[in-house]
């Protein structure tokens, strides 16, 4: 199996109350095409801002970063946005739907940005997938809370992405809501071959992934396989 | 690894952009919108003047013939010499010839007199347009026997009809009809000088035509075939100016006037301006919490792969699209408001204006006004080119790194430039733009300062110690999402714009009344003879009145500085004197010493002239700076045909604020005792009856001699000053409604900001009384502050417009201005009240879910 993401000696320092914060300290592990991993840890442990690291949201302070093989330390801001829009896909903890656009617009917008054909047919078929085709003309506060992820989800994989980072995706969601958007995420993601990286602190989801990365104060504890890997 | 390459040059697709500039702004339009609409009513103002500017340029370029009411006329103030009469009489097909001086008209009917413009008129003049008279004949008929035309004002004042009579001299005419217009004069013009028109062949018998009399010679001239008007008065020019004679044809009458209201155009577009740019600090600061707003949004978008230009053009293409709307609402407003105009303006315009759609106005308007809008947005706008997409995870809008941003810098470069810019094209002088840029900026910059102390000073002094009503108003106003910043400045320039305009009108007349005060004159009396000067002054103490002063004055010409003359200034190009010294006919007088008006600044005041010696005399020190004089300068003076060789003794400064006689040019005694002169008596009437007394008394003995009541004279400048108050105080209308809605704009933006603060108060258990006081203690706080801030920044410019600019003594009053202070500081209150009354009214839950 080829590497996806590969990260290297990863440090992240912010500069707080004029002292230098240490988030995450030389960080080192890699993830496989294909793949299902989850990184937990406890709230306040790293695992948000490694999450944004990986997936090109900000930079490191030391340390690299290599996704489908571009080390996105070289990039601009502007040359990771066309990263996260060719290969990247996100699904977040309070859904970051687009609050003016309708449900179908919303998963439109990665497609539109890339030029492509058939842009509304194509999001008609994920909002289906999601099982929501009759919800497209609906803006987000039109809908409930599962609602909204399940377009987040449709969303995250309208352009095809090599990986898809979810930040605690049932994180707001109530149990039997959670259960079904988890069991949405496993099954897209083995339908399109796409490489998921889940952040959670729900040990139950992250144990559904092939590998779990544990990070605490900021340092990676363990990288394991599960015993679905 | 198979690695697909990244498109990194992905090609901007501009209707994607404008799809998502659309579906982004769906849920903000009537928000974008309030924003906008502070910048509609400095639009309006301006396509309003615009129009108004350029359907006056039309007018005046299709009623010039009319204003001058020939295809030439020449004028000058004194007969013309043999020589030149027969050039004068050379010219045009028609010629007509009219004669003006101020005189006394006297009433039979009423017994009421009054200082009158007499117009005595030979020929058929005007070839264009008509004296407008009612009855309509009388304009023409007038000529044709011992009839008058009188102003329709003074016909009114006195009581008077056609088929009465009024006295000019000696002679009684009868009034033929009412003066309506006379060609080229404005409604203003007629209440400080009513024109009487008498037939000219009457002049001589009213025997006004003595020697020392101010009189105005003109000629009309009407040509039947088309003339090179150009060429003619290239000929005509040299001849007419040796003779202190000047003329004018159409084509000058319409640059002239043209000028004239350019220049009032100018001044009101500037008050306009200031509208619009009071409008686009609300646009900014609108602008800055709507990008906060959509950081979320935003972040996502760059989540999602679009570049920082792309979320940037998405939010340009927004303020554009909504600009544009402003300024087409704006532009509409303004074409319809310029109906009014007109009305506004008739008193101040010799010629009728038309209304018309102007779409030049109308495109300039609506670019102006996109171009602003951008301008301003820019500010707030290019802090989105700096939003991370980190904030999907993490929301923390990095001020600071928006502030490093030296495209900042850039945007405040290109604002500072299209101010000073504008401002160049409506003033025409790069000096009074960039006073014009430094004012509004130092504005700007200490309301901001003051905004920012008063931040600081409250994050200081608030503590515990405190109510929790009054530590929760005051803190509102540091805390983030304040709107401190912006209703300092707009309230605070609203207010300082507003002061100035009031202050500056009441300076003005205050100066005015000065002069009217205690027991100096108030009544001038001139053109007595010398023979009348004994006489004069029994009549006056005999009415009980005293002769304040009694000045003979002596009409001279100079003739020579320094052996140079006015032929000398024509072939050579670098004496500095300016023609007009040599055209100009003084009015002086003598005596042996200096007035209390008057101040020796140079060389020494000599009294009493030695006979057969050159003549000691003393200059008044603009005149010397005019005329580039210094002390010892040997001078030639002509008196009435006699050359008199004299130098400069000394200069004087004078007070021409007092009103008695001031001059420019004094001569010692022992000269022009003998010279054909006339007299001057002040005095001081205590009442309006005793005034009309006198007059009737004087015109009835003396019918020679004019009288200028000082009373009237101050009566008329109110009125005049009240209608350019009442133009002023229309145009500064546009600001305060700007202002208006720029607060609400503002507070309503601060309403979304504090709804949820406010709703959680209530959810924890404030009372609807207890947010109300919260409420009311800010915004109190704030508007009086700005006010106060705005009031004293107008005290400053005051002081500053009359120390350099009117160069009158300043003195404010500041009854009105804590009137002032204290409706502003209301206004912002209710305001700010009533905005925030959907919090206090409803339940809490209700305004969570409608603002979800």
């Amino acid at each position: 199996m080829e590497t996806i993401l590969n990260i290297l000696n990863l440090s992240k320092t912010y500069q707080s109350a004029g002292r230098m914060l240490t988030v995450l300290n030389d960080i080192n592990f890699n993830i496989t095409e294909g793949s299902t991993n989850a990184i937990v840890g406890p709230s306040g442990s790293g695992k948000t801002t490694l999450l944004g690291l990986c997936a090109g949201l900000d930079r490191s302070s030391s340390g690299s970063v290599e996704l489908n093989g571009i080390n996105l330390g070289n990039l601009t801001e502007d040359q990771r946005a066309q990263v996260r829009n060719q290969y990247v896909g996100f699904i977040f903890q309070n859904f970051q739907l687009l609050p003016t656009l309708t449900a179908l617009e919303n998963v439109m917008v990665p497609l539109e940005l890339r030029n492509e054909k058939n842009i509304k047919a194509r999001a008609l078929d994920l909002l289906d997938k999601v099982g929501l085709a009759d919800r497209g003309h609906h803006y987000p506060s039109q809908l409930s809370g599962g609602e909204q992820q399940r377009v987040s989800l449709a969303r995250a994989f309208s352009n095809a992405p090599k990986i898809l980072f979810a930040d605690e995706p049932t994180g707001n969601l109530d149990a039997e809501t959670s259960e079904k958007v988890v069991k949405l995420i496993f099954d897209l993601n083995k339908e399109a071959g796409t490489t998921l990286v889940l952040v959670t602190h729900d040990l139950d989801l992250a144990a559904k992934t092939q590998r779990i990365i544990r990070i605490k104060g900021g340092k990676l504890i363990s990288n394991e396989k599960t015993i679905n890997g | 690894m198979g690695i697909d390459p990244v498109n990194y040059k992905r090609k901007i697709n501009i209707s994607w952009l404008f799809n998502m500039a659309w579906r982004d702004s769906r849920k903000n339009r009537s928000r974008l919108f309030l924003f906008i609409s502070a910048i509609v009513f400095g639009i309006a103002a301006l396509v309003a003047i615009y129009s108004f500017r350029y359907n006056v340029q039309n007018d005046v370029n299709g009623q010039a013939a009319t204003l001058i009411g020939a295809d030439l006329s020449v004028s000058g103030n004194k007969p013309a010499e043999p020589k030149l009469k027969h050039t004068l009489d050379s010219l045009g097909d028609q010629r007509s010839t009219e004669r003006s001086f101020a005189s006394m008209a006297y009433f039979p009917k009423t017994k009421g007199t009054r200082l009158v413009q007499i117009r005595a008129l030979q020929g058929d003049y005007p070839y264009y347009g008509t004296i407008e008279t009612t009855p309509e004949s009388a304009g023409t008929a007038f000529k044709k026997g011992q009839t008058a035309l009188v102003d329709k004002t003074l016909m009114l004042q006195f009581g008077v009809n056609v088929g009465d009579s009024v006295r000019v001299g000696k002679e009684l005419f009868l009034i033929a009809g009412t003066l309506n217009k006379a060609p080229g004069q404005s409604g203003a013009m007629a209440g400080i000088a009513p024109v009487v028109y008498i037939p000219m062949q009457y002049l001589e018998q009213t025997g006004l035509m003595k020697i020392g009399s101010r009189v105005n010679y003109t000629f009309y001239y009407k040509y039947n075939h088309k003339v090179d008007m150009d060429k003619l008065t290239k000929k005509l020019d040299p001849v007419l100016d040796k003779a202190g004679m000047n003329y004018e044809t159409i084509e000058m009458r319409k640059e002239n006037t043209g000028r004239a209201f350019g220049d009032l155009g100018r001044f009101l577009s500037l008050v306009g301006f200031i509208a619009l740019l009071l409008g686009c600090v609300g646009v900014a600061s609108a602008i800055h919490i709507y990008v906060r707003e959509k950081i979320a949004s935003i972040a996502i978008m760059r989540c999602l792969g679009v570049k920082a230009s792309e979320a940037f053009l998405i939010y340009l293409i927004q303020i554009v699209g909504i600009g544009l709307i402003g300024s087409v609402v704006g532009a509409a407003l303004g074409t319809a408001i310029q109906h009014l105009l007109p009305i506004v303006f008739k008193d101040f315009l010799p010629f009728t204006i038309s209304v018309e759609i102007s779409w030049l106005a109308i495109w300039q308007g609506i670019l102006l006004g996109v171009i602003i809008s951008i301008l301003f947005a820019l500010l707030p706008l290019i802090s989105v080119r700096n939003i991370s997409p980190l904030n999907t995870l993490r929301i923390s809008f990095d001020e600071a790194g928006s502030k490093r941003d030296p495209m900042r810098w850039l945007v405040y470069l290109l604002i500072i430039g299209f101010v000073l810019g504008f401002t160049y094209l409506q003033l025409d002088s790069w000096l009074g733009s960039l006073f014009f840029t430094l004012g509004i900026l130092i504005a700007f910059m200490i309301l901001a300062a003051v905004a920012w102390l008063l931040m600081r000073v409250m994050k200081l002094i608030i503590n515990n110690g405190w109510s929790y009503l009054w530590r929760q108003g005051f803190a509102n106003l540091y805390r983030p999402n304040n709107q401190t910043l912006i209703l300092m400045v707009s309230i605070g320039l609203s207010t300082a714009f507003i002061c100035t305009l009031f202050f500056i009108q009441s300076i003005l007349i205050a100066q005015v009344n000065l002069s009217n005060s205690g027991n100096q004159s108030n009544m001038i009396l001139f053109d007595i003879q010398k023979s009348q000067k004994d006489a004069v002054a029994d009549v006056t103490r005999k009415q009980g009145l005293p002769v304040l002063q009694q000045v003979p004055i002596v009409t001279v010409r100079l003739e020579q500085i320094n052996g140079k003359t006015a032929a000398d200034l024509v072939k050579d190009t670098t004496i500095k004197i300016p023609h007009g010294v040599f055209a100009y006919e003084y009015r002086v007088t003598f005596r042996d010493t200096l007035s209390a008006s008057e101040k020796l600044l140079d060389g020494t005041w000599i009294g009493k002239a030695e006979a057969g010696k050159d003549i000691p005399v003393s200059v008044e020190a603009n005149l010397q700076k005019r005329a580039h004089l210094k002390v010892g300068d040997k001078l030639v003076f002509n008196v009435q045909g006699v050359p008199m060789p004299a130098y400069v003794a000394s200069i004087r400064k004078v007070n021409w604020g007092k009103v008695q006689t001031n001059f420019q040019v004094v001569f010692p005694t022992g000269v022009l005792e003998d010279a054909p002169q006339f007299q001057v008596l002040l005095t001081h009437v205590p009442s309006n009856k005793v005034s009309a007394k006198f007059q009737q008394a004087v015109v009835k003995q003396f019918p020679n001699i004019s009288i200028i009541d000082l009373g009237l004279v101050l009566s008329i400048l109110d009125e005049l000053l009240s209608k350019i108050s009442y133009v002023i105080r229309f145009m500064s209308a546009f600001s305060i409604i700007t202002g208006i809605v720029v607060l609400i704009a503002s507070v309503r933006i601060s309403k979304y900001q504090r709804i949820q603060e406010s709703v959680l108060l209530r959810t924890l258990g404030a009372s609807r009384k207890q947010i109300f006081a919260i409420t009311a203690l800010e915004y109190l706080f704030l508007g009086s502050l700005s006010a106060l801030t705005g009031i004293l920044i107008a005290v400053a410019g005051t002081w500053f417009l009359a120390k350099y600019s009117f160069e009158i003594p300043y003195a404010v009053s500041f009854i009105p201005a804590f009137v002032l202070f204290l409706i502003i500081t209301i206004l912002t209150v209710i305001i700010g009240l009533l905005n925030s009354r959907g919090v206090l009214n409803k339940p809490p839950l209700e305004i969570l879910r409608t603002n979800a």
